[in-house]
């Protein structure tokens, strides 16, 4: 039951993919191919179509269970994929770990075993240790779809991805464009998936945009353009993407005060005049208004920040129909083998 | 065994559904083609009507009733329907029907989209060996096939039958 799960022979063993090369857990953007991230984002564009409609559900997951798991709270993100799968007709289980039976001495794993055991098709992982995701797909349960809800550090891919999807509908391309990431890069998953699909996928520049101390050392080894200072970065942007200032790290030594950190790094009307005059102005949320971004911008028409979460959905839509899939095809190859 | 020719096929299911909406006229007929065939023969009874409505299509990836066998369709091109379908006349176009199964998927999409009055169904090409109780309305020609042979429709320009056998020698 529990097989290892198998790579392709000639290159470095991808766990997330099938030996047919396709999806069957979703852990990171890392590793995945332009013609595969490009699937993913051309699925979420079909799956936006049906979210317009008054019946918004389609039959495609109808009898598979999806089991949230998470480790770490984010009622966000918990929703957003708890209706994608109500979207794909899936049937869905919310578990709040950190309040049920780990909580009674039960292993990590033989909770997620006894989830197996209940004929589980898909766990839905969100964790604070980097890694969590892909140990439970390569360790614990291979043979179920595991998507990464944001692990640690280290990933969040349905973000990145579901800023990739707002990037393409809104520019039409990656070539040749130019993206800003401003903010927390230090401890944002979301800039380290963001990066990794952006490079993938083609665009010519990425820029992080922050104090010193919020990024990591050797964050121009991942091929970006570091700036510390605001306008400098944002000259002639095509996309702008805020990251969330975290509260805590206010208490911490890493930055001087909000006010200061506003009139330095928030993103005001007056800075994204800097930036080409169409850019786009994206935010993965939850936002602090006045703190990283002024609420004029937040609200105004070059946002589209509400557009991101409706393509969250589409995303979440995609790789879960995609993983599922990958997983049936991986057992059919197994049985006929 | 020869082929049937497409294009002659096509001209007979145009005059058919000519004769169709003269004796059920309708104001605003929905043409519906499915992805990929169907939309291209859809394309042809779309102009030869000069239907004022635009031509609409359907991919039925995420209603085919295999996904647990076969998995996602790799290549998803996504449905372009109006957003309500409520009292609509629909006509569902594909290039062969076969099994009925395509249809069946169709069909279910269709009512996600509203409640139409009526779907009338028209293919290019009926190869019998029905596994689901679907007959076409209109239909441009039968074939009867033997054994494991499949016909597909390449096109658009040309629109052509094609063997899909791997053991017939092409």
């Amino acid at each position: 039951m529990h097989s290892k799960p198998a790579g392709a022979s000639f290159t470095a063993p991808n766990v997330q993919l099938n030996d047919a090369g396709k999806l069957k857990h979703f852990l990171t953007t890392e590793g995945l191919s332009p013609e595969l991230l490009t699937d993913i984002l051309d699925t979420a564009d079909s799956f936006i179509s049906t979210q317009n409609r008054s019946i918004k559900t389609v039959p495609i997951l109808r009898g598979k269970t999806v089991v949230n798991l998470f480790f770490e709270n984010s009622t966000r993100t918990r929703s957003t994929f708890e209706l994608a799968a109500k979207r794909l007709s899936a049937d869905i289980l919310n578990l709040d770990i950190a309040t049920s039976s780990t909580k009674k001495g039960e292993s990590l794993q033989d909770t997620l075993w006894n989830l197996e055991a209940m004929h589980s098709d898909m766990f839905v992982v969100r964790h604070s240790d980097s890694g969590a995701a892909h140990f439970i797909a390569s360790q614990v349960t291979p043979d179920i779809a595991i998507i990464n809800a944001g692990d640690g550090r280290h990933a969040h891919p349905t973000q990145a991805m579901l800023d990739m999807l707002t990037i393409r509908r809104n520019k039409g391309r990656f070539e040749g464009l130019v993206v800003a990431i401003c903010g927390d890069v230090l401890h944002s998953r979301v800039a380290r998936s963001e990066i990794q699909a952006l490079k993938t996928l083609g665009v010519a520049e990425i820029r992080v945009i922050a104090p010193k101390t919020l990024i990591p050392k050797d964050i121009e080894d991942l091929g970006v353009r570091f700036f510390s200072n605001m306008d400098e970065g944002l000259k002639q942007v095509d996309v702008i993407t805020m990251l969330r200032l975290q509260k805590e790290r206010m208490q911490s030594a890493l930055l001087p005060s909000q006010s200061e950190y506003y009139k330095l790094y928030g993103l005001s009307q007056e800075r994204l005049g800097l930036a080409q005059p169409d850019a786009i102005v994206m935010h993965p949320g939850p936002m602090n208004r006045g703190v990283e971004i002024e609420s004029s911008v937040a609200d105004g028409a070059q946002s589209v920040i509400l557009e991101q979460v409706s393509n969250g959905i589409a995303v979440r839509m995609a790789v879960m129909a995609m993983a599922v899939s990958g997983q049936q095809e991986a057992r059919k190859a197994q049985s006929e083998s | 065994m020869d082929l049937p020719d497409a294009p002659a096929l096509l001209d007979k299911l145009i005059d058919q559904t000519r004769t169709l909406l003269a004796e059920e006229p309708t104001e605003a007929l929905i043409v519906v083609g499915i992805h990929t065939g169907g939309l291209w023969v859809a394309e042809k009874l779309h102009q030869a009507l000069k239907c004022p409505q635009p031509l609409y299509s359907l991919d039925i990836s995420f209603y085919r009733d295999d996904y647990h066998s076969r998995g996602l369709n790799p290549k998803i091109r996504g449905s372009q329907l109006p957003n309500d379908l409520d009292n609509a006349t629909v006509l569902l176009v594909d290039d062969v029907i076969m099994s009925g199964r395509t249809l069946r998927a169709a069909i279910n999409e269709l009512f996600d989209y509203g409640r139409p009055s009526r779907i009338r169904l028209a293919t290019l090409l009926d190869l019998g060996r029905r596994e689901l109780p679907i007959q076409p309305d209109l239909t441009g020609g039968r074939l009867h096939l033997e054994g494991q042979d499949r016909v597909k429709l390449q096109g658009p320009s040309p629109l052509r039958f094609e063997w899909q056998n791997l053991n017939r020698a092409t």
